[in-house]
């Protein structure tokens, strides 16, 4: 039995004993169960093969030529002296990385929209997602609805929340606007117009919504700490305050690196909340922006578009090997 | 949003933990305000949606209602054509969720249950395949749809790219790895002598997998539908960039249109979106309990 199965103690079914630690195999299977089994495996592991990981190896080797999707590929490299057009399909090199940290005005801005929304997660929303869990969890009257009120936005898609919140921030009609007298004149601020403005109007929506995320997984992580712990806390003379840092807090280990990796991926997956509100352009440019725009607008720069998608893959490594060695790590030694 | 169908979670322990009247009452000013604050932009929505659009004209969006009416919503739906997204959505979310949980189910049983030497190093594979955003591998899967040929009476297209069809294919791809890993905790957790019992008493593989294990992981099977149908429906990345023709696209992504075709009547806008909800909305109010349960048991959704 992994580690998982019991740091989630939920995940256990009521009215099932828990088995033995060691299981045993079967030790003989018949041709058919052989058949079987395999078959079982294939489909989901080809699916997965096909339409996952093949296409993101080939985001690795596209990300190496410069192709604008036209014609066929080749293996040639591509030639300086000749102007882009003639110059389709071929290799170069690191040349797409080059461009994009050198000569792509976008790409910077993105990276650092990107970090943003990051810091806003890990600053505001896990701890805000934590205390309403904290609160909630202390049982007070009520805390059922007020759990599913605050869970509420994690319901709704990405692109319903940013018509929802055009609502508020509109510069004619908005709640925001309307409240502080300047609706419809021209001291309105323009809350998702103004490039200054706008990454920080977008960011409260998705924290809106993210806050309730982690909420709930703190819920659960909360439920899973043994009672014990917190009484020999208390016995011990530790004040509430302590006792959920210096006890409670460690205890949810496995909890505290899921929320840390779905903060950190989340952020980089960012994309619904920016497109619907202006096309992630004009102040709103992230990553995963940049990356959908070259390749699926009108001039299609797939080589390049794939280096921008190279570059996301290699951060979003960094959370996923966390999580999968945090997870993986004692049931290979089992 | 009645309380009963709301999960134990955050239930008192019983340990008079806070018993602080002080400590209580701040408790519940803050839980108070947050929820107002939470709530206000959907009631907000919703407001605008049930004004005529004359008095929002005279009065402004921000004013007291002088009248309320059902219409907007009405002509929403027709105006729109929303009952053909609907369809659209239907079309790609059930086959989606019933075909990933078949197919998760069955790797999860191998994986977990069946001596597969690479059973780790696969699971891996099927877990991280689940935490890769979404724009790395878009580049060459919308190269491989418009490559892929489908019969016709699977797509009008003649293609994966802009079909029915190539949205649940990628959805399930997608949403695979999630439930391998979750069904494949979840079977570990099924006690191991009941399956040599079976062996003992002949039972096939397929048999052990189809009559035993299905049916006791009906909990983990319900929370990842409710999760699934959800996730799915709310999808807006793949189909604004695997469909081309806005009147294939589910509801979602065709709100988007929506906006820019009635930009001047806001309330028809507010009155979509409330429409486009209801059915997440539904789910939750019926399925909390499946739902939250659902994400602690993986909790490892990106």
């Amino acid at each position: 039995m992994s580690t998982l199965t019991r740091t989630r103690g939920s995940s256990v079914p009521p009215g099932i004993p828990t088995s033995p630690r060691r299981r045993r195999r079967p030790r003989h299977l018949s041709t058919r169960d052989r058949v079987v089994a395999a078959l079982l495996l294939a489909v989901p592991l080809v699916l997965s093969l096909a339409f996952v990981w093949f296409p993101a190896l080939s985001t690795v080797l596209l990300s190496f030529t410069r192709w604008n999707g036209v014609g066929g590929l080749h293996t040639e490299p591509c030639d300086p002296a000749l102007p882009p057009v003639l110059n389709n399909g071929c290799v170069n090199g690191v040349q797409n990385y080059h461009q994009a940290a050198t000569n792509y005005p976008e790409f910077w801005p993105a990276v650092q929209h990107n970090l943003i929304w990051l810091a806003v997660f890990v600053v505001i929303a896990t701890p805000l997602g934590m205390l309403f869990a904290v609160v909630i969890d202390r049982g007070i009257s009520g805390s059922r609805m007020y759990q599913s009120i605050l869970f509420l936005p994690v319901m709704l898609s990405l692109a319903l929340i940013g018509i929802i919140w055009e609502f508020v921030y509109s510069q004619n009609y908005g709640v925001i606007n309307t409240v502080i007298g300047r609706a419809g004149d021209s001291n309105a601020i323009d809350w998702l117009g103004d490039p200054d403005l706008n990454l920080w109007a977008v960011l409260l929506e998705a924290t809106w919504r993210q806050a309730g995320y982690v909420m709930v997984l703190y819920l659960a992580g909360l439920k899973a700490v043994d009672p014990t712990l917190r009484e020999a806390a208390r016995v011990d003379g530790a004040n509430p305050w302590q006792t959920f840092w210096q006890v409670v807090f460690p205890a949810m280990k496995p909890i505290n690196i899921v929320v840390m990796v779905i903060t950190v991926i989340e952020s980089l997956r960012a994309f619904d909340l920016v497109y619907i509100t202006n096309k992630g352009i004009n102040g709103l440019e992230l990553l995963s922006v940049l990356v959908t725009s070259n390749i699926v607008g009108e001039t299609q720069r797939v080589g390049f578009g794939s280096a921008l998608g190279v570059v996301l893959l290699l951060i979003s490594l960094v959370p996923i090997c966390l999580f999968l060695r945090q997870t993986f790590r004692r049931e290979e030694t089992q | 949003m009645t309380s009963k169908a709301l999960p134990a979670v955050g239930a008192p322990a019983g340990e008079g933990r806070n018993t602080r009247p002080r400590g209580r009452l701040l408790a519940q000013v803050f839980l108070v305000s947050a929820s107002v604050l939470w709530l206000l932009p959907i009631l907000f929505a919703l407001y605008i949606a049930v004004r005529p659009y004359s008095d929002t004209r005279r009065y402004g969006y921000v004013s007291l209602p002088h009248g309320l009416t059902l219409s907007n919503f009405s002509e929403a739906w027709s105006r729109a054509d929303m009952g053909r997204f609907f369809w659209n959505s239907i079309l790609i979310t059930a086959p989606a969720v019933v075909i990933v949980l078949l197919l998760a189910s069955g790797a999860a049983f191998v994986l977990t249950r069946v001596n597969v030497k690479v059973n780790v190093a696969l699971l891996i594979l099927f877990t991280a395949g689940n935490l890769l955003p979404q724009q790395v591998i878009i580049t060459p899967l919308f190269r491989m749809y418009l490559k892929i040929p489908l019969p016709s009476f699977l797509a009008e297209s003649g293609l994966m790219y802009n079909s029915a069809f190539g949205l649940v294919v990628i959805n399930v791809a997608f949403q695979l790895g999630f439930c391998v890993f979750v069904l494949s905790n979840y079977m570990k957790s099924l006690p191991a002598e009941m399956y040599e019992a079976a062996l003992v008493d002949g039972a096939s593989l397929w048999t052990r997998f189809w009559r035993l294990t299905v049916p006791l992981c009906r909990p983990a099977l319900a929370a990842l539908a409710t999760l699934l149908t959800t996730w799915i429906y709310n999808d807006f990345f793949w189909a604004i960039t695997l469909m081309s023709s806005g009147d294939k696209r589910p509801v979602t992504s065709a709100l988007a249109n929506l906006q820019g075709q009635f930009v001047s009547n806001q309330n028809l806008i507010a009155a979509g979106a409330m429409i486009a909800a209801v059915p997440t909305l539904i789910v939750y109010i019926l399925l909390q309990k499946q739902f939250i349960s659902g994400l602690s048991l993986g909790a490892s959704k990106g």
